[in-house]
C-alpha cells in the first residue's frame, strides 16, 4: 500500500520520497532549491507538533515551520 | 593590476573563516548600497599579485528569490569579478553544488574551493577531486578553513583561473522541450545588443523559462520583447510559460538540475554519511522536553556574560573619562570651553565607549553560538511561539538581549535573513526594557508607590514585553511594508563544530569598530547638543558657584512642553528630566539629582526629596515610569537602529511611535486610574 501524505504528517525517522511541492510561486521554488524536488528522499529526525521539523534532504538538515512542511507531500509505503 | 575576486557558497560552508584567511582578517565592513545586507571587502597579496576580495551575502541560488540572492547575482552580472570563488561544503555536495551550477550557468570564471575536506573524510566520504574538475570545468581546490589547508593552492588556482578568460561552454540538458526553447530564446535576445553584451544570452533565456521577475522585466523593456511573445504565441509571457511548461514550471528546472548533479556524483563521489555525532546531539539538544530549558540556559549564560563580564571594563571606561574631564577642567581657565571639553566633548567620548564593551562581550558570544552551530538550533526551538506572535524564530535573541540594552539587540538582528522580518524586530525592540532603565522605576517606585514599589517596576517589564508583541502584531496587519506572515521558517541546520579563536576574535573586532564608527558619531553628537542646550544661556545658569539647571534651554524647552503633559500631571521638571533621558534613560535620575540640587550618589535622598516636593502621586508617578519605559529610545539605540536600518524613514518611525504610544499609555493610566478612584 503506497500513502501519500503531507511531509508534516510524517512520523519520525521514516523514510518517504517527495512527490509533489505546491507552495504558490516563491515558496515552491525556495523548497525545490533547497533539494525538495520529485523523487528526493526524506526522513523526519524531529517533530514537534505544531512547531517546526527537522528533515534530513539530499544529505542536509533542513528546519521546516509546519506551514511549508505541509506544502510538501511524500509517499511512503507500508503502513503509517 | 589587481585581481578582482568574489566568494560565494551557501551559508554555513565556512566562508567568513575563507574570507578571513585570505584578507588576514582586516576587512572593510559596510552596507550593500541602500540595503541593511552586510557587505565586506579585503585585500590579499599572493607572491606579488593584489587580490581585491569582495565576500558576496551566503546563498543557495541566485533566482530572484531573495535580497541576498539578487545583490550576489547583480555583482556578478553588472561588475563581472575576474574570478569567482565557489565555497562548496565536501561534506554537503549535492546541495551545494545546485549553486554551483548556476554560477557556472552565468558564465563566472568560477574556482571551487573544497571546503570542510575534513569533515567530509572523517564522515567516510571519498571524493574524486580531479574527476569532479574534469565533469564540472573547472578548477576544484580542496580546503580546510580552520587549519587553513589549502589556501596557499586556492590563491595559486585563482591567479591561474585569472589568465584564463576564455568563454566556457556549459550546458545541462534541460530535456529536449526545454533545450529547444532555450536555444530559440537565445537567438532571439542575441539581437538586442545592450542585454547580449552585459548578461549570458542562454543564462536569460532559462532565467524566463523559470519566470524570473527581474529577468522578465529586462525583457518587458527589450526591442526583442514582441518577437518573444510571439514565439509563445503571443500572450503575456508569465501565462504562456505556465501554460506550455504546466504546472510544475518553477520546479522543473530545479528537478533537472539535481538530477545533473545526481550524475556528477554517481561518478565522483563514493560513501555515505551515517547518523554523525550531530544527529545524537540533536537529539538532546531538540529534545521536546529539554530543548527549551536548554535554550533558556544557554541564553542566560549569554546574557550574563555580556553584560556581567563588560559591566567592570565599561564602568572603568566612564570613570576615566569623567576623571580625564575633571582633570582638564582644572588645567583650562576659561570655563566655557572647559565645560564643553570636560563634558561635552569628553562626556560624548564616553558616551559612546561604554558601549563598546557590551558589544565586544555580546558578540563574542553570538560568534561562539552561531559557529558551534547553536543559533540555528535556537531558532528551531522558539519558532513557534515567536510564529504566532508575528515575529520569526530568530528575533527571540535579539529580543531577550535587549533587556540588558538595546544597542547590542538591534545589532543581533543581523542573524535574521529577510529584512521584512529584520526590521519590524528593530521597530519592537526598544519596547524590551533594558537596564539603564531600571534606576528610573527604581527611584520613582521607592519615591511614590511604597510598598508597590517592587510591583511596580516588575509591571514595567511585562508592560513592555506586552506592547512588544501587540505592535509587532499591529505592524504586521496595517503597514503593508510587512503584510502577511512572517516569512516560511526554512533554516538549514549545520553540523556542530568546533568554533575557532581567531575567526571569533574577529568577528567581536568587526562590530565594535564598526559600531564606533557609524553609531559613535550620531551619539557623540547627540550628547553635545544636549550639552549645549543645559549649560546655555552660560550667564542664568551659571550663577556664582552655582548650577541652576532651571535657566537653560532644555528646561525652557521643558516648561514650554508642560501643557502637552498637563493632562499626565508631569510638570516641567518631569518633561526636562524626559528631554534629558533622550542620551541614555538613566540620567532621567541624574537629572532630578540636578534640579533638586543634590549631590549624586545617594539615590535615598533623591527619592525622599521627590516624595517630599509632591512631583508625582502614585498614579502619575507610575504614568510616568510607563512614559520613560516606552518613549523615544535613547541616543544610542537610535543611533544603531539608524545604522541597522539603513533608513532614516524607519529611524524616525520608531521614534514617533515611541512618543505617540508612550503619550497614549500614559493617559490610559491616568484615566483607568482615576477611574477607580486613584490619583
Amino acid at each position: 500500500m503506497v500513502y501519500k501524505i503531507p511531509l508534516a504528517m510524517l512520523p519520525e525517522n521514516k523514510e518517504a520520497v517527495v512527490v509533489e511541492v505546491n507552495g504558490g510561486m516563491g515558496l515552491t521554488r525556495r523548497l525545490s532549491e533547497m533539494g525538495f524536488t520529485y523523487g528526493a528522499k526524506v526522513r523526519v529526525l524531529h517533530s514537534t507538533p505544531p512547531g517546526p521539523i527537522l528533515v534530513i534532504v539530499r544529505g542536509s538538515r533542513i528546519a521546516l515551520g509546519r506551514g511549508a512542511a505541509m506544502k510538501i507531500i511524500v509517499s511512503l509505503e507500508g503502513n503509517v | 593590476m589587481t585581481i578582482r575576486v568574489a566568494l560565494i557558497g551557501n551559508p554555513n560552508v565556512g566562508k567568513t573563516l575563507i574570507f578571513n584567511n585570505l584578507t588576514g582578517g582586516r576587512a572593510h565592513v559596510g552596507n550593500w548600497p541602500g540595503k541593511t545586507v552586510e557587505k565586506k571587502e579585503g585585500k590579499c597579496l599572493h607572491k606579488g599579485v593584489e587580490m581585491q576580495i569582495i565576500d558576496l551575502p551566503g546563498t543557495y541560488s541566485l533566482t530572484a528569490n531573495s535580497i541576498e540572492e539578487l545583490i550576489a547575482r547583480n555583482f556578478i552580472v553588472e561588475e563581472k569579478p575576474d574570478v569567482v570563488i565557489d565555497i562548496v561544503d565536501a561534506s554537503n555536495l549535492e546541495r551545494n553544488l545546485y549553486l554551483t551550477l548556476q554560477l557556472l550557468e552565468l558564465e563566472a570564471n568560477v574556482v571551487i574551493a573544497l571546503n570542510k575536506y575534513d569533515v567530509a573524510k572523517d564522515l567516510g566520504y571519498e571524493i574524486d577531486v580531479k574527476e569532479l574538475s574534469k565533469l564540472l570545468g573547472v578548477p576544484v581546490v580542496p580546503t580546510v578553513a580552520t587549519t587553513r589547508e589549502g589556501m596557499d593552492e586556492l590563491k595559486d588556482a585563482v591567479v591561474e583561473a585569472a589568465k584564463m578568460k576564455e568563454e566556457k561552454e556549459f550546458g545541462i540538458s534541460y530535456g529536449k522541450k526545454f533545450d529547444e526553447l532555450i536555444s530559440r530564446l537565445a537567438r532571439i535576445l542575441q539581437k538586442d545588443m545592450e542585454l547580449s553584451s552585459k548578461y549570458p544570452v542562454k543564462w536569460l533565456a532559462i532565467k524566463i523559462l523559470e519566470v524570473d521577475e527581474e529577468v522578465l522585466k529586462l525583457v518587458d523593456k527589450s526591442p526583442c520583447k514582441n518577437e518573444i511573445i510571439e514565439l509563445f504565441g503571443g500572450r503575456s509571457l508569465s501565462e504562456k510559460i505556465k501554460e506550455i511548461l504546466g504546472e510544475d514550471a518553477e520546479v522543473a528546472f530545479a528537478e533537472r538540475r539535481y538530477a545533473f548533479i545526481g550524475e556528477i556524483l554517481s561518478k565522483s563521489l563514493k560513501g555515505a554519511r551515517q547518523l554523525t555525532l550531530s544527529d545524537l546531539l540533536d537529539k538532546a539538544l531538540l529534545n521536546k522536553y529539554l530543548s527549551i530549558p536548554i535554550f533558556l540556559a544557554l541564553w542566560w549564560a549569554l546574557f550574563r556574560f555580556t553584560f556581567d563580564v563588560s559591566a567592570p571594563f565599561s564602568d572603568l571606561i566612564e570613570i576615566l573619562f569623567s576623571k580625564l574631564g575633571e582633570l582638564l577642567k582644572a588645567y583650562v581657565d576659561n570655563p566655557q570651553l572647559a565645560s564643553f571639553l570636560a563634558d561635552g566633548v569628553f562626556g560624548g567620548l564616553g558616551g559612546v565607549l561604554v558601549f563598546v564593551p557590551p558589544i565586544f562581550f555580546l558578540f563574542l558570544g553570538l560568534a561562539i553560538l552561531e559557529d558551534s552551530g547553536y543559533l540555528a538550533r535556537a531558532a528551531f526551538v522558539v519558532d513557534r511561539i515567536m510564529y504566532k506572535l508575528g515575529l520569526h524564530g530568530r528575533s527571540f535573541i535579539p529580543m531577550l538581549i535587549g533587556f540588558g540594552c538595546n544597542v547590542p539587540a538591534v545589532m543581533a538582528t543581523r542573524t535574521i535573513d529577510k529584512e521584512e522580518d529584520r526590521i519590524l524586530t528593530i521597530l519592537v525592540n526598544p519596547l524590551m526594557s533594558c537596564s539603564a532603565r531600571l534606576p528610573v522605576y527604581v527611584l520613582i517606585g521607592s519615591a511614590v508607590l511604597g510598598s508597590y514599589a517592587a510591583a511596580g517596576v516588575y509591571s514595567m517589564y511585562m508592560l513592555g514585553i506586552l506592547l512588544a508583541v501587540l505592535m509587532a502584531l499591529l505592524f504586521r496587519r496595517v503597514i503593508p511594508y510587512f503584510k502577511g506572515k512572517p516569512s516560511p521558517f526554512i533554516l538549514e541546520l549545520p553540523m556542530y563544530a568546533k568554533p575557532t579563536l581567531r575567526n571569533t576574535i574577529i568577528h567581536m573586532w568587526e562590530r565594535g569598530v564598526y559600531f564606533i564608527r557609524k553609531a559613535g558619531t550620531i551619539i557623540f553628537f547627540g550628547i553635545i547638543v544636549v550639552w549645549f542646550l543645559s549649560n546655555y544661556p552660560w550667564e542664568a545658569t551659571h550663577c556664582g558657584n552655582e548650577f541652576l539647571l532651571e535657566n537653560s534651554y532644555l528646561a525652557m524647552l521643558g516648561k514650554g512642553l508642560e501643557p502637552i503633559f498637563h493632562p499626565l500631571g508631569f510638570n516641567w521638571m518631569a518633561a526636562t528630566a524626559l528631554l534629558f533621558g533622550f542620551i541614555a534613560k538613566e540620567i532621567v535620575v541624574g537629572t532630578f539629582t540636578t534640579i533638586f540640587g543634590l549631590e549624586a550618589g545617594e539615590p535615598g535622598q533623591v527619592a525622599s526629596t521627590l516624595r517630599e516636593s509632591g512631583i508625582f502621586t502614585p498614579l502619575t508617578g507610575l504614568a510616568f515610569m510607563a512614559f520613560t519605559l516606552i518613549y523615544i529610545p535613547c541616543i544610542a539605540t537610535i543611533a544603531a537602529i539608524h545604522k541597522e536600518t539603513a533608513s532614516w524613514k524607519w529611524t524616525i518611525f520608531t521614534v514617533v511611535y515611541g512618543i505617540i504610544l508612550a503619550y497614549t499609555v500614559a493617559f490610559a493610566i491616568i484615566r483607568v486610574g482615576g477611574l477607580l478612584g486613584y490619583a
